[in-house]
């Protein structure tokens, strides 16, 4: 039991570590045919070895430390980002239950009951990475992309809470896999017909909280140089990235299996592949975004979250539960 | 004269005023603003737009450099190229120094001697590139069309004194014999694809 879940703690972080480190290489290609460029192109065929040569050139760089930085946490910081993604994954079921020579293997590491709440706890710890970072790096530029970051994150957390709630109320259990068998009745039976603004908050604030592009302040680069990792080089620099695509991948599941149906069959296509096809949908929203949508300035983000998004997440969570007592 | 000559500004006919959006003077006013912004389509037609162009086959604006190179049009002013004769061969230059005397930078620097059939023979002729501002002067003084810039752009090199020499600039005789030497199609010549680069004149605005 012991081996099998460490087997698959292992699969999960390699699998997920490699697809990070190829949605960096997708993202670039996207993003490019958007704007009319061809994207990486030398290295392989159409470039797709580019992602070997980053990641030789992350590892073989000199891993500059600045002479103020608090060095400790300076070089403890980047390993939160990852670390806090890769334990979120923990309580995602990636696929449905399959068979192998005989023995069944439910693809999630741990299926613990209270799946949702632990994600949503594990995920908000990741915002100590860029919060550590920037205050141990003694540089004003990383110190106010921390501060930036932490509190994108620490506004979006709420809304992301709140619109979950309404959810996990019609369902009446914080595991996901509850909430996937919830779905089990086709495409009519998928939460998003009935809880389309609790889908849409949760989005919006998964778009915060990976720090992507239409909230990014943490690296706003025309105004921060390069947020809280200014100060960060080589791989170090490259943990914050895994981690932040690791992010991604996680809200990508996360939006499958709470809105959008998770990993039941549809039609002739197995529950594995439907994921994946949403999963991957999803990304490409992500990256889709980037391409078309300017950023917004942080006071208009924490009005939109303040005054309209959290209001709206209450009203939303206030009439399920009214509906729901009136259906009783 | 007063500063209130300076602001204001005769504008009273042919100006067209851009009716910015009002600021809305009531709380009430502004949540209609945040409604109208939150339900607007415009974020869609971005999205559109650009999945619009992602979508479309070939596309790209991108030339991958060393492998494709832009045509370069006739006008462009490259490197210098010394021009040979196109019946006998022998060089263009009559060693007039004309285009010595108008060069404003003061770069191109030549000998002459005569030689034994009483000829004028240019024994030295360098441009120092370091110093030339490409201007063209010399290329549109030359009586015999003797010095011309080339469309030859990639001029990277370990030495200041390279391409400046005469032997640099000059046409090598077996590239001339086998006649690779490109007549100069004249002074701000238009390129052969100009007629299809005509656009109408904007008057819609």
């Amino acid at each position: 039991m012991i081996i099998e879940t460490a087997i698959k703690a292992i699969v999960v972080v390699s699998v997920v570590a490699g697809l990070a480190g190829f949605a960096t290489f997708v993202e670039r290609k996207v993003l490019a045919f958007m704007q009319r460029r061809l994207g990486p192109m030398n290295v392989g065929p159409h470039g797709i070895l580019q992602l070997a040569a980053d990641g030789i050139k992350l590892f073989t760089k000199e891993d500059i430390v600045p002479q103020n930085a608090i060095k400790p946490i300076f070089k403890i910081a980047p390993v939160i980002a990852p670390v806090a993604a890769f334990t979120a994954m923990a309580a995602i079921p990636f696929f449905p239950e399959f068979t192998v020579f005989g023995h069944t293997i439910t693809p999630i590491v741990a299926d613990i009951n209270v799946a949702l709440l632990f994600i949503l706890g594990v995920a908000s710890t990741s915002m100590y990475a860029p919060l550590l970072a920037g205050m141990s790096s003694s540089n004003k530029w990383a110190l106010i992309g921390a501060a930036r970051t932490v509190m994108a994150m620490l506004s979006f957390e709420v809304v992301a809470g709140f619109a979950l709630l309404a959810p996990i109320m019609m369902v009446g259990s914080l595991s996901l896999i509850d909430i996937n068998s919830f779905q089990s009745g086709g495409v009519s039976s998928w939460l998003i017909w009935s809880q389309p603004l609790a889908f849409l908050l949760f989005v919006i604030a998964g778009f915060a909280e990976t720090n992507r592009t239409p909230f990014d302040l943490l690296e706003h680069e025309a105004e921060v140089i390069s947020g809280y990792g200014t100060d960060y080089s080589g791989m170090r620099w490259g943990l914050f990235f895994i981690g932040e695509y690791a992010n991604m991948i996680t809200v990508a599941f996360l939006v499958s299996l709470i809105f959008l149906g998770g990993y039941n069959s549809f039609w002739i296509i197995p529950g594995g592949i439907m994921i994946l096809i949403k999963v991957a949908a999803f990304i490409f929203l992500f990256l889709w975004v980037r391409a078309a949508w300017p950023h917004v300035r942080p006071d208009q983000m924490m009005w939109l979250c303040w005054k309209i998004l959290m209001p709206l997440a209450v009203i939303n969570m206030l009439v399920t539960g009214v509906v729901l007592l009136w259906g009783r | 004269m007063s500063l209130e000559q300076f602001s204001k500004r005769d504008v009273n006919s042919g100006y067209i005023f851009y009716e910015a959006e009002v600021k809305p003077q009531s709380s009430w006013g502004f949540f209609k603003r945040g409604v109208s912004r939150s339900l607007k389509g415009e974020l869609f037609v971005g999205l559109w737009i650009t999945l619009r162009e992602m979508l479309k086959r070939g596309n790209t604006h991108t030339l991958s450099y060393p492998q494709e190179k832009l045509a370069i049009g006739p006008r462009y002013r490259a490197m210098h190229k010394l021009l040979r004769l196109q019946e006998s061969g022998s060089e263009r230059c009559i060693g007039c120094g004309l285009c010595e005397k108008i060069c404003i930078s003061k770069c191109i620097r030549m000998d002459t001697r005569v030689d034994e059939n009483s000829r004028k023979e240019v024994t030295k002729y360098t441009i120092n590139f370091g110093r030339c501002i490409f201007c063209g002067y010399c290329a549109e003084v030359c009586p015999e069309l003797a010095i011309v810039h080339s469309g030859e752009y990639e001029n990277v090199s370990e030495q200041r004194a390279h391409f400046g020499l005469k032997e640099d600039m000059l046409t090598p005789l077996d590239e001339f014999k086998a006649k690779k030497q490109q007549e100069f199609p004249g002074f701000g010549a238009l390129s052969d694809n100009a007629d299809s680069l005509v656009k109408k004149t904007p008057l819609a605005y």
